[in-house]
């Protein structure tokens, strides 16, 4: 096809590798409505709004419509502009109307079309069916009235994701987009990363918002309010203000944070440096001892959840350390308390970060000392704008101002944890001092940089050959797993951001749809490294203070009961037993976990053997037999529950031994009872 | 003891589609004839595994207007609303029929799971309006008197094989 060319409006444009109409007419200069098209998803062809006239072949898609040779198109008939403007008003007709309370105004693709179109009257009816929202999820909120329908968030959840959280149900004026059954959010499998979100374009789905609870503990006087802000946040919050993407705002930020009434103002790369130190710690002592190797990173919560939900047998190669995130929690309420002199349940810690699933991660059970949560509150960057935008503060125009020390000094090896490929270099920077005991004047990795979604490194240090591989997008996660899992490819480190180019990317941060805006904060990290004193996080002097003071040494035991923590097996769907056979009411309980993993290790010929012990002994009216999705103990299946025992790598002899057990203590329970 | 069959008959199911999640839509047909309907839980079951997510299953579920994710009674009576039967007084029939079953508002399955009712357009039966169908039997040129004996029918012939399956 290369070499041809195809007229769109008169204008004589070459066919260069592009496989449809709409990337060839975007290219002619024309902005092409759609919804539901988008380069890095499947073509799915449903909006209708590219809608294009082509010679010979009449109205047809243009998104899903390949070029060729001499074709003639034209994009702006009176009969295209007329449905263009018929499906707007149609959506609209079917749309909530709440625009000026809507998270998305403004930045709403619906809102921007009807103004595009010129539609000052919808005019058909409203006939929205007004379904209540799910507000389940600490992470996202799903407004099904303010669906079009363009299954973008389906798509990316399932494509670039495969996780596969949502979907459409039920057909025609019926269709929506729902977990599985209809259940909330929390319930199912969604892992928190927001790509929907951040790819819908109304606002069907929107980060959930703390932003009125963050208010509330600012005005309050009792209270000290102190902040953190992720690396990826401070360049991509300019976007808002109409700065261009990748704009550096570091100082701008701690200058609204002031002016806001944060307290104190910190930055999560100098925890991030801190993170380096202990996970390359960790990693060295796994490397040399043939431990649970690849380590994988853990500083992403909705890479964590998915691991901890798909691949039980790969959670404890997680590394034990603690995001960036939750160490600074877990640090500042050890530390600040005594330092302000103020009780640990006076200090609430917000998190600035660019990411959803952080809201999860701050709610997870294991975050929490004493009745005190490590991180009271977590804003998005787009959170943080909206309370900029409400304090009246002109963003662009404000002085830089400076972090508090000691957590607001960072090195630029803390900062480029905000892009994928970042922490690896970061722990290469310290790893590679470490092991050969030389300070090195270079810093710069550049072979774990890219843009690839899965990408290989191999190095040599100290005469060490290393070989890592950094992820982003779980379903390139996914692969790589898969890959690890069958042999085909080791690697020593992995490191896994969710979000596609990492954590610039993330649902948190203003809307974007164009790939050039992640790699222009990517650009922009890259250069705020460069400009940074410190590149290495051995550097940070403040953080060589703290180990002195609090930690000890990396690894130590106060480390690890600040820094560290562990994970659990997960199940992905809640409720979902399946009763297979009843006794009478006070029989005992047998529960065999048909979950992926223990399926695989053979529990549908265990529950076969089982029922057949039960069938020949005639105990059936003494047992209830379940069959259970997933017990969470998935690494050490196939498992069954007997009474309230778990038996974990069950044999068909120890299931009867523990229905022996249990059966003999019944027994005699019914016979004290007689 | 019933329940059991049921489910190993699922993972039979299962095991002979090859575990293809593109089997899927002949799987549920299979999954429903066992259960008569699809009970969620094994919705769930059959999406581990196929290897893919139970909301898609769930689409997929109901998407189609010959999957159910309601217990269905033992006799499924649809009668036609389809232009014809209706001209020819078809809601007339259906309203005999939740009459006779005593449904309530809202009802479309006698309390014992012997019946439900539902209407559906079209059977393509225009010619026999208005038409009905019980189970896989097609009844037509039907009057309120004729499924009020139906029913009868059915419910007799039902009593019947349950004293016969005592008395043997």
């Amino acid at each position: 096809m290369n070499g041809t060319v195809i007229f769109i409006d008169n204008k004589e444009i070459p066919i260069e590798n592009e496989q449809n109409l709409l990337e060839l007419i975007r290219k002619a200069g024309v902005d092409l409505p759609t919804f539901c098209y988008h380069s890095e998803l499947s073509i799915y062809g449903a909006c209708r709004l590219c809608m294009v006239q082509v010679e010979g072949m009449g109205l047809v898609p243009a998104c899903s419509t390949p070029p060729t040779p001499e074709m003639k198109v034209s994009t702006n008939t009176e009969e295209i502009r007329k449905m263009r403007k018929i499906i707007v008003e149609l959506l609209l007709a079917n749309h909530s109307q709440n625009c000026p309370t809507c998270q998305k105004n403004t930045t709403c693709q619906l809102q921007a079309l009807a103004k595009r179109f010129g539609i000052t009257k919808v005019r058909f009816k409203n006939q929205l069916r007004e379904m209540p929202p799910d507000e389940s999820s600490p992470s996202l909120v799903r407004d099904p009235n303010k669906c079009v329908l363009c299954g973008d968030c389906v798509r990316i959840c399932s494509e670039v994701q495969s996780v596969g959280a949502i979907d459409f149900a039920y057909r025609g004026a019926q269709t929506v987009v729902i977990p599985s059954f209809g259940k909330a959010l929390d319930q199912v499998e969604c892992v928190n990363c927001g790509q929907c979100a951040r790819i819908c374009p109304t606002g069907a789905l929107t980060p959930k918002s703390e932003v009125d609870e963050v208010w509330k503990d600012i005005h309050n006087p009792s209270k000290v309010v102190v902040a953190q802000v992720a690396p990826a946040v401070r360049v991509a919050i300019g976007e808002m203000f109409g700065l261009p993407s990748g704009t550096t705002t570091t100082g701008q930020i701690a200058a609204a944070l002031r002016a806001i009434g944060f307290d104190k103002i910190y930055d999560t790369s100098f925890t991030a440096d801190l993170t380096v130190l202990e996970e390359s710690g960790e990693f060295i002592k796994r490397v040399t001892t043939g431990d649970r190797i690849p380590q994988f990173t853990s500083c992403c919560p909705a890479w964590v959840k998915f691991v901890e939900q798909y691949y039980p047998e790969f959670v404890n190669h997680l590394s034990s350390c603690r995001s960036p995130q939750q160490m600074f929690g877990a640090l500042a309420k050890e530390m600040l308390s005594s330092e302000l002199n103020v009780k640990p349940e006076d200090i609430v810690v917000v998190s600035i970060m660019p990411c959803t699933a952080k809201k999860f991660e701050a709610k997870r059970p294991e975050f929490e000392r004493d009745g005190v949560r490590d991180v009271d509150h977590v804003l998005t960057t787009q959170e943080f704008g909206r309370m900029i935008e409400e304090a009246g503060l002109h963003f662009k125009e404000l002085g830089p101002e400076s972090f508090h020390m000691p957590f607001g000094f960072k090195t630029g090896a803390g900062v480029i944890f905000g892009n994928s490929g970042g922490v690896s270099e970061a722990v290469l920077r310290y790893v590679s001092e470490k092991l050969t005991g030389q300070k090195h004047e270079s810093y710069e990795f550049t072979s774990v940089r890219g843009e690839n979604g899965i990408r290989e490194a191999k190095l040599s240090v100290a005469g060490n050959e290393f070989t890592l591989a950094v992820v982003s997008g779980l379903g390139n996660a996914r692969r790589a797993l898969d890959r690890i899992r069958s042999g085909e490819a080791h690697y020593d480190f992995v490191e896994v951001m969710a979000c596609p180019g990492g954590c610039v990317g993330g649902a948190g941060q203003p809307v974007f749809s164009d790939p050039l805006v992640r790699r222009q904060r990517t650009k922009g990290l890259y250069e705020n490294d460069r400009m940074l004193e410190l590149h290495k996080s051995q550097d940070n002097p403040y953080i060589a203070e703290l180990y002195g003071t609090v930690l000890g040494e990396v690894g130590s035991h106060k480390a690890h009961e600040l820094l560290h923590t562990s994970y659990r097996t997960r199940k992905r769907i809640l409720d979902e037993d399946v009763s297979i056979s009843s006794g009478d009411e006070k029989s005992l309980d047998i529960s065999v976990c048909f979950g992926t993993s223990c399926f695989l290790k053979g529990s549908q010929k265990l529950l076969h053997d089982i029922l057949g012990h039960i069938r020949s002994k005639g105990l059936n009216a003494r047992v209830n037999v379940n069959a259970s999705f997933c017990f969470e103990k998935c690494d050490k299946g196939p498992t069954i529950k007997v009474g309230s025992r778990t038996i974990e790598g069950c044999t068909i002899e120890k299931a009867i031994e523990a229905i022996k057990r249990e059966g003999v203590a019944l027994a005699e329970e019914v016979r004290q009872n007689v | 003891m019933e329940t059991i069959r049921k489910f190993e008959r699922v993972c039979e199911i299962i095991d002979h589609n090859q575990r293809n999640a593109a089997r899927l839509i002949p799987i549920l047909q299979a999954v429903q004839a066992e259960y008569r309907y699809l009970p969620e839980e094994i919705l769930t079951f059959v999406a581990t595994s196929l290897g893919i997510s139970p909301a898609r299953v769930f689409g997929v579920a109901t998407f189609y207007s010959l999957f159910t994710l309601k217990p269905k009674g033992k006799y499924l009576i649809r009668v036609c609303n389809g232009t014809a039967c209706h001209v020819k007084g078809s809601m007339g029939l259906y309203g005999a029929i939740v009459k006779k079953l005593g449904l309530r508002d809202g009802e479309d399955s006698t309390p014992d799971m012997l019946f439900t009712v539902e209407t559906v357009n079209c059977l393509g039966a225009c010619g026999l309006s208005p038409a009905m169908v019980v189970n896989d039997e097609v009844y037509g040129q039907l009057t309120p008197q004729r499924v009020s004996d139906i029913v009868d029918e059915i419910v007799l012939k039902e009593a019947q094989n349950e004293s016969d399956a005592h008395g043997a």
